[in-house]
């Protein structure tokens, strides 16, 4: 099988095994260069030990892993200039000052700055660009949550790489933090010169931001495409709700358009309050996880 | 290594010696330990030792007591950094470990210069019987730069070892012991010969020593091992030390940075809360 060039993450029978259990079983899957791919699946189905494994944290059992054209158990120190990553929790370096923080890690990537990529990204801009003007002299520690996690964020842009790792980044963020995270993401993959590979509990988020969304479930892709693909590869049930006679009715179908032109043929203007749902993603991946489980068992 | 890593190693080391000089409860403990040292020194100075005052005769044994105690340093705040995540952070970042080194052996050696002034300045003015001339200088700072060569990169071994802030409080306890049996405060000869050989072994009791003929008269040689300030075993068990440190860390670190990722900072961070709980 030959690599094509515009792959930046190039994942092939990738199995991680923890003396006889296997975490991973068989991980196929490719981005590519500009793509936002959201990694989604329940706790235990082996996202963080596949990202630690693409980010060289973590060494494979078996499988070939690709990662910026590089194995990441052999990646160097150039390597690891073009990459960023943002963990689940970070609560390092609590004495630092914001801007401080970012100007002294933006120094570590200013050899590695090539004539397309300015490297490092300017503390200031930074700082604004994820809403933390306000607290640009602050400690770290000092810093609430959801203004850390953006904190983060930074950091990992602060090498501008270009494949950015999100380990379940908008944890703990309310409503407006997390707008403002979309926000960011969505103009770093409309520059198209970061690919973003995002873990997420939050189907909303996958749907929102990422071009992919690849389902993991108990060590192996269970699906992968486009949100509206995957809501098409399960046979998403619609649900009718109407109310008849002054009773409420809920029924649960596969063709919505069928049922109610029936339901209509059957009762005429008897049918009040129709209302018709359509499969959400949200249905489509417990029905995958629900299949994927049943296949296992 | 290339110049970028030096000097962010250098200015890592730099911005927090200056944070460990500007907050509150690391300056109090800059201070309180030296002042504790200084009261001690004042209430034995006047008791007599053999021909000498015990107060010159601890004031050198303190300073090469705290020199040592570089090594408790090295190993809490590698324990601490690993805890937290700081270790995971230099991983992360292009050339982020050997920068980390560079910053913590600065940091941690500039605060320890620090607070040996501290302790060094109004010990001197208090204490009578001690020789300082032009050449104690050099023969303390010879004493002061082998004694740290020998004791941080053993703290940094110390350090990867411990994985929690908990047990790292056990390196405690045998440095404490090894304080009370290498002639700090009083005379090694007045102990038994099995301490005394047990002492030798390790570096405290040779900083201490080294510090002792860089600022006592000769004559007070006679209340030490062999009558002598055994310039060339002192070079020569601090060296040892030394080359034992410098090869076994960088195995030792690089093993343990090895295994440090986010699930491994996650876990130890859940265990620590589950302990507060």
């Amino acid at each position: 099988m030959t690599r094509s060039k515009g792959l930046v993450l190039d994942v092939e029978g990738l199995r991680m095994r923890y003396g006889a259990h296997d975490v991973l079983h068989d991980v196929t899957f490719q981005a590519r260069h500009g793509e936002v791919v959201a990694l989604l699946g329940p706790n235990g189905a082996g996202k963080t030990t596949t990202i630690e494994i693409l980010e060289g944290f973590r060494v494979r059992s078996r499988g070939r892993v690709s990662v910026l054209g590089t194995d990441p158990a052999h990646g160097d120190e150039r390597w690891r200039a073009r990459l960023g990553i943002v963990l689940q929790s970070w609560r390092d370096h609590g004495k630092w000052r914001v801007r401080e923080f970012l100007a002294h890690l933006g120094t570590y990537y200013a050899p590695y700055a090539t004539p397309g990529i300015p490297r490092p990204w300017d503390a200031d801009e930074l700082i604004e660009r994820v809403g933390l003007s306000g607290h640009a002299g602050k400690k770290l520690k000092t810093l609430s949550g959801g203004q850390r996690r953006r904190l983060d964020v930074a950091i990992g842009l602060v090498g501008r790489p270009e494949l950015l790792f999100l380990d379940e980044p908008t944890t703990g963020f309310d409503p407006q933090a997390r707008s403002g995270f979309h926000e960011l993401v969505r103009d770093l993959a409309a520059a198209r010169r970061t690919t973003i590979l995002l873990t997420t509990h939050d189907l909303d988020e996958a749907e929102k931001l990422a071009d992919r969304i690849l389902v993991l479930n108990g060590g192996r892709i269970v699906a992968d495409g486009t949100a509206a693909e995957l809501a098409r590869r399960i046979a998403g049930e619609d649900e009718v709700r109407w109310t008849y006679d002054g009773r409420r009715h809920v029924e649960r179908t596969p063709d919505s358009t069928a049922f109610a032109r029936e339901l209509f043929a059957r009762h005429g203007d008897g049918v009040r309050e129709l209302e018709v749902h359509r499969a959400s993603l949200e249905q489509t991946y417990l029905a995958l996880v629900r299949e994927a489980e049943g296949a296992a068992g | 290594m290339n110049a970028t890593v030096l000097r962010a190693g250098w200015s890592r080391g730099v911005i927090e010696l200056r944070q460990s000089f500007t907050n509150g409860a690391e300056l109090v403990s800059h201070v309180l330990w030296p002042a504790l040292m200084v009261a001690t020194l004042f209430f034995v100075r006047d008791l007599p030792v053999g021909g000498l005052l015990l107060g010159a005769l601890a004031l050198p044994g303190i300073l090469g007591m705290n020199a040592a105690t570089g090594l408790i340093s090295m190993s809490q705040q590698l324990t601490a950094d690993r805890e937290d995540g700081t270790l995971l952070r230099a991983k992360a970042t292009p050339h982020g470990m050997p920068a980390y080194l560079i910053g913590k052996v600065i940091s941690v050696s500039g605060g320890l210069l620090a607070d040996l002034a501290i302790f060094l300045v109004p010990a001197v003015l208090l204490v009578e019987g001690l020789r300082i001339g032009p050449d104690s200088w050099p023969g303390l700072a010879w004493v002061l730069a082998l004694g740290l060569v020998a004791t941080l990169p053993l703290g940094a071994v110390l350090g990867s070892v411990f994985t929690t802030a908990r047990a790292q409080g056990l390196v405690q306890l045998p440095f404490l012991a090894l304080v009370g049996i290498s002639g700090i405060f009083y005379p090694i000869t007045s102990l038994p010969e099995w301490l005394q050989g047990i002492a030798q072994l390790f570096p405290l009791y040779w900083m201490g020593l080294g510090m002792r003929a860089a600022l006592l008269p000769d004559a007070a040689a006679a209340v030490e091992i062999g009558q002598s300030w055994r310039h060339l075993e002192t070079a020569g068990v601090l060296a040892a030390w030394a080359v034992l440190g410098l090869l076994l860390a960088p195995v030792v670190l690089r093993r343990m940075a090895r295994r440090e990722s986010g699930s491994t900072v996650a876990a130890r961070r859940e265990r620590a809360l589950r302990r507060v709980g």
